[in-house]
């Protein structure tokens, strides 16, 4: 990261910043309000390009300069061309999209490599508040109920490293961290139990 | 506001125009108007292209009926399309009516109208005309092409024949092919013109009668296309036209007739039958991809430098969300740099002409932008 940047990323989204390459081709699918793609933009050069569902956040992108697409996961990868990018970024959405195994193969068919975070479903809160509860945790990582959340696909940390593995795809880089951004020890066990969320790099075999 | 208007310039007098069916055209008249000022290194010029019935007077009033610019709303000094920073062109599209040459105007070699003796165009004909009218104003580039409806087709053929004179491009509300449906409902517009006695094989121009009434219906069957279901619901229902109950009869009971026969009306006053039946014609022949094995992808490539923005409408069913997005993904395909957003509307098609703010936020900031990185400053 660049000493003088005035406007600081969010500490996940600084997270994936660091991994990408300068020059690269990035598509970042989800990307709000273009926070993390003006970043690469200005500072790492990249060809950036977002997919976005909401009205505000493509507006905010393109009056920025930005190249967005509304649309989401589901819909939107089926046109890009093989191999056409080489980061595509996920970012907490896995769990909100209606296939995540569709949007996982897309992500690497479409993307030499993928970024994907996602909050982990196995922190020892979560667990606890199920446990003690008996009803579906509400915390603030996850804070909606059931019937009203976006996260259709709840997953944990060792869920993704199943679902990762059975794929065949290649953990480049695994980081858990908790809800302020810090990292946590990568032991998978300890991680699913300890971390709020986690970050995969992945690429193809 | 500088205004230059009722321009009127002779093109293709020593080469004539070569048209997509064959035919040659010479000389071709272009009526245009032009808002603003160019700039030093000639780099601010923006192209709007109109749609099928519309015209050159984007910003300034119709001269026959006195209307403000179909587009004042965001041409204009301090506006989206900002004429104190571009300087925008817009011209009457080849075929048309209003002062470019088309089938009411005099064919040279007959001293007569041309009648249906006009060679059938196409969009890219249009748009070849209008690389030429650029040309002829000293601008090797343009800032912006911009369009809605048949206005986003030319931008697509601007796009696939003269990327290298483009900076940036926005297509609103459009389609890169006419559909099966698209071409039945032009047909039916066709049909009345034709069916209207008075439309006499296209030669009525020397005598007092007009196919006024096919051309009305063609229009209204038109305008039904342009709005939607819901738009009509809300702004009509089925509420009676000034009377308490149905009259048994054929009378325009209720007030979507009425409206309907007024835009049918109206219309036969600005706009020349003939002209309607080769401009549609025009429309329903667009398939780019068919130029290009069938992979639209393949005519943006030469386009990858040129910043692109394409934004549809939720109920329009002319040029629904998918056709844009077919448009979307070609270029994205070919690696332009494009933006994409279906503006939330209940007014069908015509949205692209009315008051969105959204749609405001969504070309304002592109246009910024693109100025921005192109270091365009105002005047």
């Amino acid at each position: 990261m660049k000493q003088q940047d005035t406007n600081p990323l969010r500490p996940d989204l600084a997270m994936i910043a660091d991994m990408i390459t300068p020059n690269s081709r990035v598509l970042d699918i989800g990307c709000d309000h273009g926070d993390l793609l003006n970043y690469l933009v200005t500072n790492k050069s990249v060809d950036g390009r977002g997919i976005e569902l909401s009205q505000k956040g493509v507006n905010q992108c393109v009056a920025n300069g930005l190249f967005v697409i509304q649309g989401d996961a589901d819909n939107d990868l089926g046109e890009y061309p093989d191999q056409s990018f080489d980061f595509v970024i996920l970012s907490k959405t896995l769990q909100a999209v209606k296939s995540p195994q569709t949007v996982l193969n897309e992500l690497l068919r479409i993307g030499k490599q993928a970024i994907i975070t996602i909050p982990n479903f196995g922190q020892w809160r979560v667990r606890l508040n199920l446990l003690l509860n008996g009803r579906m945790p509400v915390t603030k990582t996850l804070n909606k109920t059931w019937y009203n959340t976006d996260n259709i696909h709840f997953c944990t940390i060792l869920d993704l490293f199943d679902l990762i593995e059975q794929d065949g795809y290649i953990i480049e880089k695994f980081t858990p961290y908790n809800k302020n951004g810090r990292q946590t020890h990568t032991a998978k066990t300890y991680a699913n139990f300890m971390a709020d969320n986690a970050l995969f790099l992945l690429r193809k075999s | 506001m500088t205004v230059s208007q009722y321009n009127q310039t002779i093109l293709f007098e020593d080469t004539p125009l070569s048209l997509d069916c064959g035919a040659d055209l010479s000389p071709v008249t272009v009526a245009f108007e032009t808002y603003g000022t160019l700039n030093l290194d000639r780099s601010n010029a923006v192209l709007i292209c109109h749609a099928l019935t519309g015209d050159q007077y984007v910003a300034s009033p119709h001269p026959t009926t006195g209307k403000p610019g179909w587009w004042s709303r965001l041409v204009g000094p301090g506006k989206i399309i900002d004429t104190e920073k571009y300087y925008v062109i817009c011209s009457n599209v080849l075929g048309s009516c209003l002062g470019t040459t088309g089938p009411s105007s005099i064919n040279p070699a007959t001293g007569k109208e041309w009648g249906l003796g006009f060679p059938v165009i196409t969009i890219r004909d249009m748009v070849k005309v209008q690389a030429e009218l650029i040309q002829q104003l000293g601008i090797e580039t343009l800032f912006a092409v911009i369009g809605g409806s048949m206005g986003g087709m030319q931008v697509l053929e601007w796009l696939c024949n003269y990327p290298e004179r483009l900076t940036s491009a926005v297509a609103l509300a459009t389609t890169a092919r006419h559909t099966a449906q698209n071409i039945a409902f032009h047909e039916v517009g066709r049909q009345a013109i034709m069916a209207d006695a008075n439309w006499n094989g296209g030669q009525y121009y020397q005598v007092e009668k007009s196919p006024n009434k096919g051309l009305s219906v063609a229009r209204m069957t038109a305008h039904i296309t342009y709005l939607s279901e819901d738009a009509l619901t809300q702004k009509f229902g089925r509420n009676l036209q000034e009377r308490d109950k149905v009259t048994f009869g054929f009378d325009a009971d209720f007030q979507v007739e009425s409206y309907l026969r007024h835009q049918g009306m109206t219309f036969v006053d600005r706009f020349d039958a003939n002209s309607y039946l080769y401009i549609t014609r025009a429309m329903d022949y667009l398939d780019i991809a068919a130029r290009y094995n069938n992979r639209l992808a393949e005519a943006f490539q030469r386009a990858a430098h040129v910043r692109c923005c394409v934004v549809s409408f939720t109920s329009d069913w002319l040029y629904p969300t998918a056709e844009n997005k077919n448009i979307v993904h070609a270029l994205n395909a070919s690696g332009v740099p494009v933006s994409f957003a279906e503006i939330e509307s209940p007014h069908g098609h015509d949205s692209f002409l009315l008051d969105l703010p959204e749609m405001d936020k969504m070309i304002a900031g592109f246009l910024n932008s693109c100025a921005r990185s192109a270091g365009l400053r105002a005047l």
